[in-house]
């Protein structure tokens, strides 16, 4: 274990600082006595951070009072102040729409982004978990790879992979979509940093010792120390393959195959000559983000709990 | 570390050693399959596009359409491409103001949120990271609306205190992005700040604190030289970011026509491969942006490195 710890902390030593300190320690909250700042200090962090939790919060605020409104209240009331209640009316236009495009389109994402970002991480996990376990031939190559091609950011690729998609014929199909999303190097990084720190190696060779296979020990006893790490990666994960736009953008012809994003900024621009389309986008917009957020404030709390239980001393 | 030396009861150690063998490359089979499929084939698929070009031949009989090699004449007809080599300019304007700026914001705020300063922490902290959870398309749908004069309430107020502001103008759109993306991205980088500055010792600031150093310069000259290299990691990620600009410049076009369909290098790309219809000039600017993508990765990476061992 020291072994495999010390060398964590070299190659990558400055990610897994940054991403895996969470896992690593829960730190007590109250401070050390004398870290106590003055009042002026504590005057200015205070119109700081008011300032900080307006700007961002605000926009969210707006899109949740527009939302309420109806298409002549959003251009004649104060933005910042709920007019005439039509949320519900809004929602009910928002799923009549083109035949209920909107959550045909929420239900692509779902596929995209949900059951995507879940392979994907799956996929990093073993990966990271291959690379960090075992020595083996080619192991450096996979390595220098990985790292390499956290370097060539998504939307480089987009065209590049929009071109091979043609030229197979997977354009146009969610196939296109969902597959080339599932290569995420930097979740095999972090798989891998994960897996160096949180998996024993002599854990590994008792479950042998006691005749596991290699796929047993695997699933039954590394998965298990891994969560908190498959946990962070799959957020990772989920949050980049739904900011994906450019790919589906360009593979997608058909509307019922697209996802929220790209649906709702069709809407945008059609907005310009279709009256009423806007208050859809909004409402689109403000449904859209609600999976997100659940998404990621669960995440969070098993984050938490996966703090709590700990088991990783470093 | 090397598995084979590891002491087992000789009986069982032949059978699970063929396992051992194998299991990394089953493992692994996925990930290298998709690797290849949908990394190193697309880049493969693309440089061999970029030296061809479709050429009709003959005098319309048939459609017959032919690729035929002309060598670097793609590449030649990008650097050319006013609207591709400007947009690399405004990237950089942008890159030059936008990164600095969110990353200042976001060290600033994870000293903050490290020290005792600040209460409500969690809440704080949640209202900055909630932005990243929006997609970047509908966050800019978001402010699109804040920036149109006859919805916004911010052009609303402004104008109450006499000042007329125009965020869609052609010299100020750019800002207008620069302003969704640092909305958008402060929070990640905050918490990745935050993070290592948690996993430092708190007895290193200690003796700082009995030497009578006050909170700001704690926070300024002991605690962020240590974060240094999380702070080079958010760099990196966000010049990458900047140089991929893509989602914020296109979603915003639907609300203003100040954005051309060339704004930045990906946009170019993209217009390129779908409306311009071609798609071996697309591929060649492709490559080019990655390249200068990866180039300047390694030139922050060897910079922060440098950093890092003359401060060690």
């Amino acid at each position: 274990m020291s072994h495999t710890t010390t060398s964590t902390s070299r190659p990558a030593g400055h990610l897994s600082g940054a991403r895996g300190a969470r896992l690593r320690q829960a730190r007590p909250k109250v401070h050390p006595q004398g870290e106590r700042p003055s009042r002026r200090a504590r005057l200015l962090g205070w119109i700081f951070m008011i300032a900080v939790g307006l700007y961002f919060l605000a926009p969210v605020y707006w899109l949740i009072v527009a939302s309420t409104k109806s298409t002549g209240d959003l251009f004649s009331t104060p933005g910042f102040l709920f007019a005439e209640f039509n949320l519900w009316q809004n929602l009910v236009e928002l799923s009549q729409r083109e035949n209920g495009i909107f959550w045909r389109w929420m239900f692509n994402s779902l596929i995209y982004s949900g059951l995507g970002s879940v392979l994907m991480t799956f996929i990093s996990v073993i990966s990271g978990y291959a690379l960090a376990m075992y020595r083996f031939r080619g192991r450096n190559v996979v390595l220098a790879a990985v790292i390499g091609s956290m370097l060539v950011p998504q939307t480089v690729l987009a065209q590049p992979t929009y071109t091979l998609l043609v030229n197979i014929g997977l354009n146009n199909t969610m196939l296109g979509v969902l597959l080339p999303s599932l290569v995420y190097p930097f979740g095999v990084m972090l798989g891998y940093i994960y897996a160096q720190s949180s998996v024993p190696q002599e854990l590994l060779e008792a479950a042998r010792m006691d005749g596991a296979s290699e796929w047993r020990a695997f699933f039954s006893i590394a998965l298990k120390l891994l969560s908190p790490g498959a946990v962070t990666i799959l957020l990772f994960a989920f949050i980049g393959s739904w900011n994906n736009f450019m790919l589906p953008l360009l593979v997608l012809n058909d509307t019922r195959l697209q996802p929220v994003t790209v649906g709702l900024s069709g809407w945008s621009q059609a907005a310009i000559t279709v009256p009423g389309l806007q208050t859809l986008v909004i409402v689109g917009a403000l449904v859209s983000i609600i999976p997100i957020v659940i998404v990621f404030v669960s995440l969070q709390r098993y984050w938490r709990a996966g703090l709590a239980a700990g088991g990783l001393k470093l | 570390m090397s598995i084979s030396t590891s002491t087992t009861p000789a009986g069982s150690r032949r059978a699970w050693r063929s396992g051992v063998r194998w299991a990394p490359y089953v493992f692994l089979a996925p990930f290298v399959t998709l690797f290849l499929v949908f990394l190193v084939a697309p880049i493969v698929t693309a440089l061999y596009t970029s030296f061809f070009s479709v050429e009709r031949s003959g005098l319309g009989f048939g459609n017959a359409n032919e690729s035929v090699f002309v060598g670097f004449d793609n590449y030649v007809r990008a650097f050319s491409h006013t609207g591709f080599i400007t947009s690399f300019g405004r990237v950089l304007l942008f890159g030059i103001v936008q990164v600095p700026v969110m990353l200042t914001l976001a060290i600033a705020l994870a000293l903050l949120f490290d020290s005792a300063t600040v209460r409500w922490k969690r809440f704080f902290q949640l209202s900055v990271f909630i932005p990243y959870a929006v997609p970047a398309v509908v966050a800019t749908l978001l402010w699109g609306f804040l920036y149109q004069p006859r919805v916004s309430p911010i052009v609303e107020l402004l104008q109450s205190i006499g000042v007329s502001v125009d965020f869609l103008a052609p010299g100020t759109v750019l800002w207008a992005i620069a302003n969704v993306s640092i909305w958008s991205v402060t929070g990640v980088n905050m918490i990745i700040i935050f993070a290592a500055l948690q996993t430092v010792q708190r007895d290193v600031y200690e003796a700082a604190r009995i030497d009578g150093a006050s909170e700001l310069r704690m926070a300024l000259q002991i605690k962020l030289p240590m974060v240094l290299p999380a702070v080079f990691l958010t760099t990196l990620f966000s010049i990458i970011g900047t140089l991929q600009l893509f989602n914020e410049p296109m979603t915003l076009r639907s609300v203003t026509s100040n954005v051309t369909g060339d704004y930045t290098p990906n946009m170019a790309v993209f217009s390129a491969t779908t409306l311009g219809g071609n798609l071996n000039l697309g591929s060649a600017m492709a490559i080019i942006l990655g390249l200068v993508t990866f180039a300047l990765s390694i030139i922050v990476s060897v910079a922060s490195n440098r950093r890092k061992g003359a401060a060690a």
